[in-house]
């Protein structure tokens, strides 16, 4: 028992050692090898095998929209607009975890933050990636994409800046912009560790490059640090704008179900769920199949389940303040898109939503679930199934039927949709692959950081 | 450990850094100096025509009006283009035999129409009209140019939608009085504004719908 005046807890996070203390070496020793002497190659050959076949499903499936034209999705009038948004919207809200983990914690100085920012950010850069392929391919004709952007061109005309399509083609490139920036910074420190432990030459050679001189000078470290704060904090408005904008693609229509001012924090929220859910799946995996569960520890999935039930909730909460504002409107229409929802032909994405997002993370509330890896798992497969349900029933319900029951109709997308959703799926798998491969998934310096700070703690006698 | 990378490693990567910036900067600006060009616009191309007609001899040397060829300028979308009556209304009687103008006699003699390349084309997707234009007081030179200089024809101006929009978005210093429309060599006399303004309030041309999407595709 420590005195009763004595400070109870000396790190924020200091009642448990966040990752067991050990030496820095080893550390970078683990993480390392990985990348240098990489285990279970043949595995890894698999599934860049099966993820390359997915990538080239969806190069097929991409270039036989080029070549035949929309017609071969299962878009018309009156449901104009689908998987190809409901599959964008699913991606970048994929992406926003990876900020957050990485960005808004390093400014908050949450040490947790230190053992999953790493793959966090790659996944944010991929899922950004195959987000950005939807909105140029649902275009019309997808060769004039460029008109989309602002430059001074031979029509004479500027795009429109009133419009939230319009914001979209600024948030997202600068979103994705910014993150390769911070997933790369972050980087540059452990591609010098890879460079001066490396062997081969092509590995030397790579590495050396990308660590752009690295030597760990004091110079370089504070440099370092003041650059890799200040894209932080550029990149913590970046996923609020991204995501508002998204909804206001739909909130700015006059269309019952979407023109609701709530869009824009409940698309935020469904973001970071989202995001989480699928970080909690890429922890568990790579702990698992690296034997990383000395640097992503059990407290760290604790973390990411805590998170996960929370922002759950907040979209439970987002689910049944929609319900209430279309009651309480007393609009005819409004009230009858909530009815199409719940018992149309697409409740089955509604009450799958429903059961997938606020259903299935009730189990996080057990300390035992949040701490056994395959639940989580469960858990974050389940939640991303059911955000991409959510997508569905928020895109197609209001569209289906509208003002007019002269313009009601149905829509069932095609084989190309369903096709161009699985190759960026495969693409994303594929891009992951790769960096798993080539990069430390897991920050090395910043680990030892974590690391240090216990060390200093113990030797304290905090704990 | 030996060195990776040789001491003037890092100047080569500034180096290629500098130059790959430099390249995008130089493509892209050579890519808009490409779709502006007279390449792509057509602008100063003569195409081949099947009679070597000269407007520089009918216009500017015989001074034969605009719409003694192109009939239905003042009152269609279309200036309309002459049949090979209209040629031999002059050519029955003079250069009966000249041997530049066989195939119009020949035209005429097997009732086939001369099939003369457009020079002054606008997309299939514009709808454009001759007759408001003559209407409201724009001049055929100011699209067309100096025909009456031009020995063989050739486009005069880009006919780019920033070229269309330039005058739409302010019409006023394109206006001349509607007896100079169909002169060569008009140019305004006295002051230039207060003419441009008189026209503008004349010709009622109402400037608040004139860059509407639909006023020119429809």
């Amino acid at each position: 028992m420590p005195p009763a005046d004595a400070p109870a807890i000396q790190h924020p996070m200091g009642r448990r050692p966040i990752v067991p203390v050990r030496s820095f070496a080893s550390i970078n020793e683990q993480i390392t090898a990985i990348t240098l002497h990489p285990p279970y190659l043949r595995n890894w050959w698999i599934g860049i095998l099966i993820s390359g076949a997915l990538t080239g499903l969806l190069v097929l499936s991409i270039g036989w929209l080029f070549i035949r034209g929309g017609g071969v999705w299962g878009i018309n009038i009156p449901v104009n607009w689908s998987l190809a948004i409901i599959n964008y919207v699913w991606w970048i809200a994929i992406g926003s975890a990876g900020t957050l983990i990485s960005a808004l914690l390093l400014v908050l100085e949450e040490p947790w933050r230190n053992s999953l920012n790493r793959f966090a950010e790659a996944m944010t850069v991929f899922a950004v990636i195959c987000a950005g392929i939807f909105p140029i391919i649902h275009l019309g004709r997808p060769f004039f994409f460029l008109w989309l952007f602002p430059y001074p061109n031979v029509l004479g005309v500027w795009p429109q800046f009133k419009s939230p399509l319009e914001w979209d083609v600024f948030a997202v490139p600068v979103y994705l912009v910014v993150s390769v920036l911070f997933w790369y910074l972050g980087l540059i420190p452990d591609m010098a560790s890879l460079r001066d432990r490396a062997t081969a030459r092509w590995a030397q050679v790579f590495y050396g490059l990308l660590a752009l001189g690295w030597r760990g000078s004091v110079t370089h470290w504070a440099r370092w640090r003041r650059v890799y704060r200040l894209i932080a904090i550029l990149g913590v408005p970046l996923v609020i704008s991204v995501h508002s904008g998204v909804a206001l693609l739909y909130a700015v229509g006059q269309i019952p179900g979407w023109h609701s001012t709530i869009f824009p924090p409940f698309f935020i929220i469904g973001a970071v769920f989202n995001g989480f859910a699928v970080v909690a799946m890429i922890a568990v995996v790579l702990r698992h199949a690296f034997g990383l569960d000395q640097l992503v520890t059990l407290r760290h999935l604790d973390i990411l389940g805590m998170v996960l039930l929370a922002t759950g909730v907040a979209v439970g909460y987002c689910y049944v303040m929609e319900a209430f504002t279309a009651w309480y409107s007393g609009d005819l229409y409004e009230r009858q898109t909530l009815w199409d929802r719940a018992v149309g032909i697409y409740a089955w994405s509604y009450w799958g939503a429903i059961a997938c997002n606020v259903g299935s993370i009730q189990v996080l509330w057990w300390p035992a679930a949040r701490r056994s890896p395959w639940i989580l798992f469960a858990v974050g497969a389940i939640t991303t199934v059911g955000m991409w349900l959510e997508r569905f029933m928020l895109q197609t319900t209001p569209l289906y039927q509208d003002f007019l029951p002269s313009s009601y109709g149905v829509y069932w997308p095609s084989f190309w949709e369903y096709s161009t959703l699985l190759g960026s799926i495969g693409l994303f798998f594929f891009l992951f692959l790769l960096f798993v491969r080539f990069l430390p998934m897991i920050s090395i310096f910043e680990v030892a950081e974590v690391v240090k700070d216990e060390r200093r703690s113990q030797a304290e006698g905090g704990r | 450990m030996t060195q990776v990378f040789s001491p003037s490693a890092d100047t080569w990567l500034r180096l290629l850094a500098g130059l790959g910036a430099v390249a995008v900067a130089g493509v892209l600006l050579v890519a808009g100096g490409i779709v502006r060009s007279d390449y792509v616009t057509g602008v100063g191309v003569v195409p081949r025509q099947p009679v070597p007609f000269s407007h520089e001899h009918h216009v500017g040397g015989l001074g034969i009006d605009c719409r003694y060829c192109h009939t239905s300028v003042e009152v269609a979308a279309n200036a309309g283009f002459p049949p090979t009556h209209t040629c031999m209304s002059c050519h029955s009687q003079i250069w009966t035999g000249a041997p530049m103008l066989a195939p119009v006699r020949e035209s005429l003699a097997t009732d086939t129409a001369l099939r003369w390349e457009r020079v002054a084309r606008v997309p299939d997707f514009v709808y454009f009209d001759h007759h408001v234009h003559i209407a409201k007081g724009v001049g055929c030179v100011t699209c067309h140019g100096r025909v009456d200089k031009m020995p063989l024809l050739a486009r005069a101006e880009p006919f780019q939608m920033q070229w269309c929009l330039d005058c739409h978005r302010d019409p006023a210093p394109n206006l001349r009085p509607s007896e100079e429309v169909f002169d060569m060599a008009w140019s305004p006399q006295g002051d230039r504004e207060a003419l441009a303004e008189r026209l503008m309030s004349e010709n009622h041309v109402q400037t608040a719908h004139l860059t509407d999407c639909y006023t020119c595709h429809r």
